[in-house]
């Protein structure tokens, strides 16, 4: 952290949907604004997003970069604890967990 | 060669099939106002929607195609016959020619004489799989499935509406072949004009969600701020020839369409965004471009397209047990112990009258359920992370109980223990609710194409 940047939660810089497909959840992350982009690569790491969803224990997660949409995407393998036909998670979609992934601290330059 | 054909207008009436019934008339309205060729599409046939389909046609060979097809249909049949827009749907589940039978007699009902109805089928993989050829295919599980369903692509909807169908009826297709088919069958792409192909496939997937690329599941107030969201639009996309489409909505309704809304729906169920495999080619995101044109008009471009797959995704189900449910509820000073408290009442009690149903998950809804894990470890902060909330300082909890069973009998056991805290468990417990589901497990098989004959009738 410098004096000119503060730690904000994810949420404030971007914006995200998830899908599912069996097992797998797909999120993506898309910057409110085009001058965040570098940041966001930047922080918002595979390992990062791992560690954030550790207890689902993913077997992978992969992270596809789209600048010329300011988006990723992150493909999150096996952490729906079974998926729409298997799980015991009230959200069996895991349709919320975008909110999770929003929740990551990152520092970003004072508005 | 002929002039270039106009841009052909898809609006899309239904996204999954507990859409709104009124959302497709302002659709409608829009595309007989902006005048030139239209086409409406539906999608209500999500994975198991189709199984539990085909169990229902087994109980009643007359059903099997989605329950409230009337209720989509009805309010906008007449003046798509009017006015030649065609719909197209996946709502004939397991009985296409069942959904063609209730439109030809809705048809008649409103006065609008006989309905040509194209009738799309062939994603029934158990008719036409040999013995041998189902070995190969197979994954792991040794039991018969309830159904198996491949992916079709869009020329069986293309040619329907090639021979003058007023109504395109399938069973699973792939669902942007859904727009795909009509834009064949409007400009003639050649089947393997892949980044055609790709843009049209991806003009699709913008419209499968309905109003999930117009504002719909979209607001987060105060952040992503979307007007009369109770009215929420449903989209109209306008295709050129050239691939090239502009994303908009229903004339006078709420919800809004920016590029925001269109990059949430672009990725939306992407793994890949440089491969996103369809039955009909593989599309590449990496180069697509947005450009906002107007209000609630966003322009899309620089889709790409590969070869399509050699194979079709198949989705099987199997019988799969039951869901058991059981949730009550505390408030007050000390909530939360008192909610902890039961939970290990009811797993002390299963452990004990139920051992079948291991594992047990304990949610604390208000604290920790959506993000938490069956094991517990995110609610106990094991992984460094802290549950929503101050434990002590809540004061409304609401305990889930849930565990998967073989067998309904087990499952009943579950809800009983849990509706026995009335009397038995701690003190202020209130609002016991229930719920037992059936439910059906999936796999997904790849089978070669030349193994599955796609077919379509004129009816």
């Amino acid at each position: 952290m410098t004096p000119d940047t503060a730690t904000v939660p994810l949420a404030r810089l971007a914006h995200g949907r998830t899908g599912d497909k069996g097992n797998t959840s797909s999120i993506s992350v898309i910057a409110y604004e085009a001058q965040h982009w570098p940041l966001l690569v930047e922080q918002v790491t595979e390992a990062r997003v791992a560690a954030l969803f550790a207890s689902r224990r993913p077997t992978r997660v992969t992270r596809y970069l789209l600048p010329r949409l300011q988006a990723m995407n992150f493909v999150l393998h096996d952490i729906l604890e079974g998926g729409v036909n298997d799980a015991l998670n009230l959200d069996a979609h895991g349709k919320s967990l975008s909110g999770l992934l929003l929740t990551l601290p990152v520092q970003a330059p004072k508005a | 060669m002929p002039s270039t054909p106009p841009p052909l207008l898809i609006g899309c009436g239904a996204g999954f099939s507990g859409d709104r019934w009124d959302a497709a008339v302002p659709v409608v309205r829009t595309l007989i106002a902006r005048g030139g060729p239209a086409v409406l599409m539906f999608e209500t046939l999500a994975e198991r929607t189709l199984a539990l389909a085909q169990l229902q046609r087994r109980q009643n060979p007359a059903a099997g195609f989605e329950p409230t097809l009337e209720r989509f249909i009805r309010p906008v049949l007449a003046d798509c016959v009017r006015h030649g827009i065609p719909i197209v749907g996946n709502f004939g589940a397991a009985n296409p020619r069942g959904a063609a039978a209730c439109l030809q007699a809705l048809a008649a009902e409103l006065g609008l004489g006989a309905l040509r109805v194209g009738v799309v089928e062939g994603d029934d993989v158990l008719a036409q799989l040999s013995p041998d050829q189902l070995a190969q295919v197979r994954g792991p599980r040794t039991d018969a499935p309830v159904s198996a369903n491949a992916y079709l692509g869009a020329q069986g909807i293309a040619a329907c509406l090639r021979a003058g169908a007023q109504v395109v009826v399938t069973g699973r297709v792939a669902d942007p072949a859904l727009a795909l088919g009509p834009l064949l069958a409007h400009f003639g792409w050649a089947d393997d004009d892949w980044d055609r192909l790709a843009a049209g496939t991806i003009a699709g997937h913008l419209l499968e969600c309905g109003a999930q690329v117009c504002g719909g599941y979209f607001a987060d107030p105060g952040l992503k701020d979307v007007p009369d969201l109770a009215h929420v639009g449903f989209p109209v996309l306008e295709v050129r020839a050239d691939g090239r489409f502009v994303v908009g909505k229903a004339d006078a309704t709420g919800g809004c369409v920016d590029e925001r809304t269109v990059k949430e729906q672009l990725l939306y169920e992407i793994h890949d965004p440089a491969a996103y495999l369809t039955p009909d080619v593989v599309a590449d995101l990496s180069e697509v471009t947005l450009q906002t044109l107007g209000p609630d008009r966003v322009q899309v471009s620089g889709v790409r397209g590969h070869a399509r797959p050699d194979t079709l995704k198949t989705t099987a189900c199997f019988e799969g047990g039951w869901l058991a449910e059981g949730e009550i509820s505390y408030a007050g000073p000390n909530a939360v112990a008192r909610a902890r408290l039961a939970a290990q009442v009811v797993r002390s009690r299963l452990a004990e009258w139920a051992p079948g149903l291991q594992p047990v998950r304990c949610d604390l809804i208000g604290v920790a359920s959506l993000f938490a894990d069956d094991a517990g470890t995110w609610a106990a902060g094991q992984d460094g992370l802290e549950p929503v909330g101050r434990m002590q300082d809540v004061q409304d909890v609401r305990l889930r109980v849930a565990a998967r069973a073989s067998q309904r009998s087990e499952a009943e056991q579950l809800t009983r223990e849990v509706l026995a805290l009335y009397t038995c468990g701690p003190a202020g417990g209130g609002g016991v609710r229930s719920a037992i589901t059936p439910r059906l497990a999936s796999e997904s098989w790849f089978v070669p194409r030349a193994w599955i004959k796609e077919h379509w009738s004129l009816l």
